[in-house]
């Protein structure tokens, strides 16, 4: 692997984990997270909508917490753990949310979805029952541009009540 | 938009940081939590040639109360969630904790830093005016010059300027612990919570039977810089509190602002908006209970 602590580079070479499984590559620094998932690793449920930090579309959980694929470089991620919304799902570990964004009818387009998913579970994970007061606070970091936070806020209060 | 090509180092020990930026200077950016700084680089509105990325370098870590409990350090690379959930915080530096549930949404909180809002100086950003309130200390590493530590309030003087020099990085904050006596208050005005705030108030003084002295208090958003009222604390000196003398110092700490047009408004809008926020964290901090307003958000389903 490139020394980056002395070196100044264009590409390097990363080593993480992507939904349980190694991952070994090499990436130019400027590609951000949420380009490198979609367009290197053909994991597309994060989308990009505004690259400015502002709509929560990209969101991915890195290390444990959900942050933002566009306000962090693919590079970064060397030697951690990322996970999408495809390992979420894959695992189970977002059944009652799925369940519950299709019972509520929780999503119209389905572009925030992945990224409303991904801020909810980490919203639950934290707090087994919030009120809703709480859940738009968590969601507030997410837009949805059909405009369709009732049923959001209505879903994920619905599997705030359930187990997975 | 996507970032212009820039270089990128990962040092792994703040001398080798140092050290990079001493060669590379202000074609040089220091990556911390980036969540402004990504922001503003997909936009292109900056292209630094090199991105120094002090996210391993394990000193920068870290919330720590002083042996003598005088002040708590904030390391450099302590994201603003970890400051968040902080039961040091909470208990030594209560503006702090009160400030930190206005900051930015939850997953940028679990990757921005606290010292990065204080090293950007965002206008509109709760830390800057928080450091400001509270005294803080802020300290500055650079290979050549060695460490410094900049009082907050010589820190920041002008829109995105501060003392900090092209070779420096910002290392930690001290802020001094609260003292029994002392009270705090914050609040502000954003289009959507969480949002940067168009008009924020930031509040420390102290309150000993009734009475009010050292008042701090500090108005953001308005201004190019947060703005710390000395009217506001020679009026309140030796005072009780009253709704009159709360107006009073709105008054006179509005006066002191110098409010630029922009998207969120004209300058009377934002005095206007300044004058109620000021009343209200007065009135929730030195009145009785019942004068505390209904906290922001609540009236929604």
């Amino acid at each position: 692997m490139d020394d980056l602590s002395v070196r100044c580079v264009e590409h390097a070479n990363i080593q993480f984990t992507l939904n349980g499984k190694d991952v070994n590559c090499l990436v130019p620094v400027r590609r951000n997270l949420v380009d490198f998932l979609r367009q290197d690793m053909g994991l597309t449920a994060a989308h990009v909508g505004c690259e400015v930090g502002v709509c929560g579309a990209c969101n991915v959980r890195v290390d444990g917490a959900v942050v933002r694929g566009c306000l962090m470089l693919a590079v970064q991620v060397d030697g951690l753990s990322v996970e999408t919304l495809e390992g979420l799902a894959e695992s189970g570990e977002i059944a009652a949310l799925q369940r519950a964004f299709v019972t509520r009818n929780a999503m119209q387009c389905g572009f925030c979805t992945p990224g409303m998913l991904m801020t909810a579970n980490e919203l639950l994970q934290a707090r087994a029952c919030p009120s809703r007061l709480e859940i738009r606070d968590a969601i507030s970091g997410n837009y949805c541009r059909c405009t369709g936070y009732q049923a959001i806020v209505d879903a994920i209060e619905m599997a705030a009540g359930e187990d997975a | 938009m996507k970032a212009s090509g820039f270089q990128y180092a990962r040092p792994s020990s703040l001398a080798e940081a140092c050290a990079l930026l001493a060669e590379h200077g202000s074609d040089a950016r220091i990556l911390a939590g980036g969540q402004s700084m990504f922001a503003t680089l997909n936009l292109r509105l900056s292209a630094p040639s090199l991105l120094i990325d002090i996210n391993r370098i394990e000193e920068l870590k870290g919330i720590v109360l002083a042996e003598d409990a005088s002040h708590v350090r904030i390391g450099a690379l302590v994201r603003h969630a970890e400051t968040a959930s902080s039961a040091l915080v909470e208990r030594h530096l209560p503006l702090l904790h009160m400030a930190m549930r206005h900051v930015a949404h939850p997953a940028v909180r679990n990757r921005g830093t606290t010292c990065g809002s204080l090293a950007l100086a965002d206008p509109s950003a709760e830390m800057p005016a928080c450091a400001i309130t509270l005294d803080a200390l802020l300290v500055l590493q650079s290979r050549d010059g060695g460490v410094r530590e900049v009082p907050a309030v010589d820190y920041f003087f002008g829109l995105y300027e501060t003392a900090r020099q092209d070779d420096e990085i910002l290392i930690e904050a001290l802020y001094p612990a609260c003292q029994p006596q002392e009270v705090f208050g914050f609040d502000e005005l954003a289009r959507r919570h969480g949002d940067f705030a168009m008009v924020g108030v930031a509040l420390r003084a102290s309150h000993a039977q009734g009475i009010i002295s050292d008042l701090r208090l500090t108005t953001f958003g308005t201004d190019p810089m947060p703005i710390l009222s000395t009217a506001a604390a020679a009026l309140a000196q030796g005072q009780a509190w009253s709704v009159a003398l709360g107006e009073e110092i709105a008054r006179a700490a509005v006066a002191e602002l110098n409010p630029d047009h922009n998207h969120f408004g004209s300058p009377e809008v934002k005095r206007l908006q300044a004058a109620a926020l000021i009343r209200r964290v007065l009135a929730a901090t030195f009145g009785a209970p019942a004068d505390s307003t209904i906290p922001y958000g609540a009236s929604h389903g």
